[in-house]
């Protein structure tokens, strides 16, 4: 990467938070902002206590405790062990004067969630945190990736993370989005196009009229799951729409730097000629609502579609693959997708967990009932979430069709809490992964769209929005 | 950190293509505060039943496998979540090397800082060493020379310069980090004036 020349907000950001070389050739990176949740990083605070080591700069760290919490009795976390790590996270941060917000404050919340909410996400910062989907933050023009506990540590310490520049690429999607389409069908259908290491080395930028034309919340869906295509990080250009987001928010910048702020961000979109080692395309017509089949996300089809039949793999490791998929999902080749019988509905997570998620699920269940067979459950992305959503009256709506309404957390997207799904059921997920075993040893998930989620919670089958009414 | 020189030994073969890092080791192990211990747990749901009993054929409850120090694995291993359990697992279990086509990034980021060392080779060599590791034949990886021997096969890798280094010295990375203190704080002195609503006390 030169420093001369057209530049993407990739190579932008990069250059603006390189602190300089080691002499091992290894360059130093510069970390705006330090997210912490409970899984990840009680083993670096350890870490530090053994070395003897201060916390580098405290008040760029924010603390929070969602994978482990419970979703519905927060005065009492039962397993022995997932209490001693949320109490270890409140111990840490006290110690080293980090803000952590506990399990009855209201700001508590999935890390990816809040980071936006309160308004630390900004554009230009690099961001990182010990969870992969901290692709999410991605969505503000901010370089955001995800870390291993290790590097946890390393950014306690120093503030700053040991790395070599990602490679820059684009994808483009273009045009209106036809209706049922939204945001989680785009990524959903970028990384059945990719594949799971398409993005790999990568930093992907999305970029085009459909990707800004959608709000915050859809941007920060696509953001999410870039790690589902291998991508170290997902970005997209700030513009109005970002800063009309971040105005006001708790930790946004102030009257005082505000314009100096939106004039710095305004310069981060990549200029007209820079350079991208991969671009791809997309004309946003060909995309139908997506669902996943199998136990990778790149495993998607139409919802039109049908499941895939092995012996149309075009190698022996990929009909392998597909074999594996089927029968741990339990599915036959060529059964319709609107075929499958579900057992859950779980409409939630860092990915789909924002109040605009639960307000298109209200809008879908509104005066209906969910199918006899099948449990559905709701679960608000931060306390804020769904304090606004209770002062919207949209609970009343979902608990009325016959959803459980919960507390916030990661709750069943990956199952550490007691959300999970028992051998053989049957879910579908907003959430990101459906890999073997994610959500509940034996469980089978299918990824799809909030919109797509609810109408298959009216029906029982997995539905397609457009044949809903 | 551990140091990594050479290694000697018999591999696994595990020939499953996008081995997530919920497979490697799955979520009830992650309440842990603590880095050891994780290794009878790696790849728990295709090594163990229902019941908690050894599935007898998965491939690391056989011997002489269930000795190995090396892994020969399917493309995109390592996918998903960041969790360093993963690393930490194998390493407990044993396993210092794993052997593939691809990594996922942040895994492949997480060995290093393990002394685990991370292969990348190309899709004939993974095949022939695949079959080696199912025929058993015993595996030599010198990582000075770059350089994997099993049987006839001779298969040179890549790996960049200062992750080799690490590795072979054991280094601390945060200690060399704070070596570079001064300039750290210097970044953020200058950063304060250009940018200081990102130094705004939270």
């Amino acid at each position: 990467m030169s420093n001369q020349g057209p530049k993407t907000l990739f190579d932008k950001i990069w250059s603006e938070h390189l602190v300089g070389q080691r002499e091992d050739g290894t360059n130093l990176l510069y970390i705006d902002r330090h997210l912490v949740h409970e899984v990840t990083s009680p083993q670096a605070f350890e870490g530090l206590k053994i070395s003897n080591r201060p916390v580098h700069r405290p008040e760029a760290t924010i603390a929070v405790a969602d994978h482990n919490v419970p979703t519905i009795n927060r005065q009492n976390i039962e397993d022995p062990q997932s209490k001693i790590q949320v109490e270890t996270l409140a111990k840490n941060t006290k110690e080293h004067g980090i803000q952590y917000f506990d399990l009855m404050d209201q700001r508590q919340g999935i890390v990816h969630i809040i980071g936006p909410e309160q308004g630390i996400t900004q554009p230009g910062m690099t961001i990182v945190c010990g969870d992969s989907h901290t692709s999410t933050h991605g969505a503000f023009g901010a370089l955001a990736f995800g870390i291993g506990t290790s590097e946890v540590e390393h950014v306690l310490a120093t503030q700053t993370i040991v790395q070599n520049p990602a490679k820059n690429m684009r994808i483009s999607v273009n045009g209106e989005l036809p209706f049922g389409v939204n945001s989680k069908d785009l990524i959903l259908y970028i990384i059945g196009k990719i594949g799971t290491a398409g993005g790999t080395g990568h930093v992907i930028e999305y970029a085009g009229s459909s990707i800004m034309g959608l709000s915050m919340e859809g941007r920060m869906t696509i953001c999410n799951m870039s790690i589902e295509a291998g991508a170290r990080a997902g970005l997209i250009s700030p513009d109005q729409t970002t800063f009309n987001y971040i105005k006001g928010r708790p930790y946004a910048p102030g009257t005082e730097h505000w314009d100096q702020a939106v004039e710095y961000w305004s310069s981060l979109p990549s200029d007209n000629d820079a350079n991208y080692d991969h671009e791809i395309v997309i004309d946003s017509s060909e995309i139908d609502p997506m669902v996943t089949w199998g136990t990778s996300p790149e495993d998607v089809v139409s919802v039109k579609g049908t499941v895939p039949n092995p012996s149309s793999a075009k190698t022996e490791n990929k009909k392998k693959s597909i074999e594996r998929s089927l029968e741990y999902m339990g599915l036959k080749p060529g059964t319709k997708i609107t075929d499958i019988k579900l057992d859950k509905i779980f409409i939630g997570s860092c990915t789909n967990g924002r109040i605009e998620d639960l307000r298109k699920v209200a809008s879908i269940v509104k005066d209906k009932k969910i199918a006899s067979h099948v449990q559905a459950m709701i679960v608000p992305g931060s306390g804020l979430v769904k304090k606004q959503a209770e002062e919207e009256g949209i609970d009343k709506i979902l608990k009325d069709a016959g959803f459980e309404w919960r507390e916030a957390g990661c709750s069943m997207c990956l199952g550490m809490n007691p959300d999970q799904l028992k051998p053989g059921e049957r879910c579908a997920s907003t959430s990101n992964r459906n890999f073997e075993g994610r959500q509940g040893r034996g469980g089978r998930t299918h990824l799809m769209s909030p919109e797509l989620a609810a109408a298959s919670a009216i029906t029982g089958n997995i539905s397609d929005i457009r044949d809903f009414t | 950190m551990d140091k990594f020189h050479s290694l000697k030994g018999i591999a696994a073969p595990l020939p499953i293509v996008n081995i997530d890092t919920d497979m490697i080791i799955p979520k009830q192990f992650l309440k842990t505060i603590k880095r050891t211990g994780l290794g009878v747990s790696l790849f728990y749901e295709m090594r163990y039943d229902n019941d908690g009993n050894l599935i007898k054929d998965f491939v690391l409850n056989t011997s002489p496998y269930d000795q190995s120090k090396i892994l020969v694995a399917g493309d995109n291993f390592g996918c998903g979540s960041s969790r360093e359990h993963a690393p930490w697992s194998l390493k407990d279990f044993g396993i210092r090397s794993v052997i593939s086509t691809s990594f996922a990034d942040i895994f492949y980021n997480n060995c290093f800082q393990n002394g685990i060392l991370p292969i990348v080779v190309s899709p004939e060599n993974l095949d022939q060493l695949m079959t080696a590791a199912k025929n058993q034949i015993e595996f030599t990886i010198d990582l000075p020379e770059q350089v994997i021997k099993a049987g006839n096969h001779l298969i040179k890798f890549e790996i960049e310069d200062f992750r080799k280094e690490r590795l072979l010295q054991g280094l601390d990375d945060i200690g060399i980090t704070l070596g570079y203190k001064d300039k750290i704080i210097a970044y953020e002195e200058d950063k304060k004036n250009k940018k200081p609503w990102l130094f705004k006390d939270n």
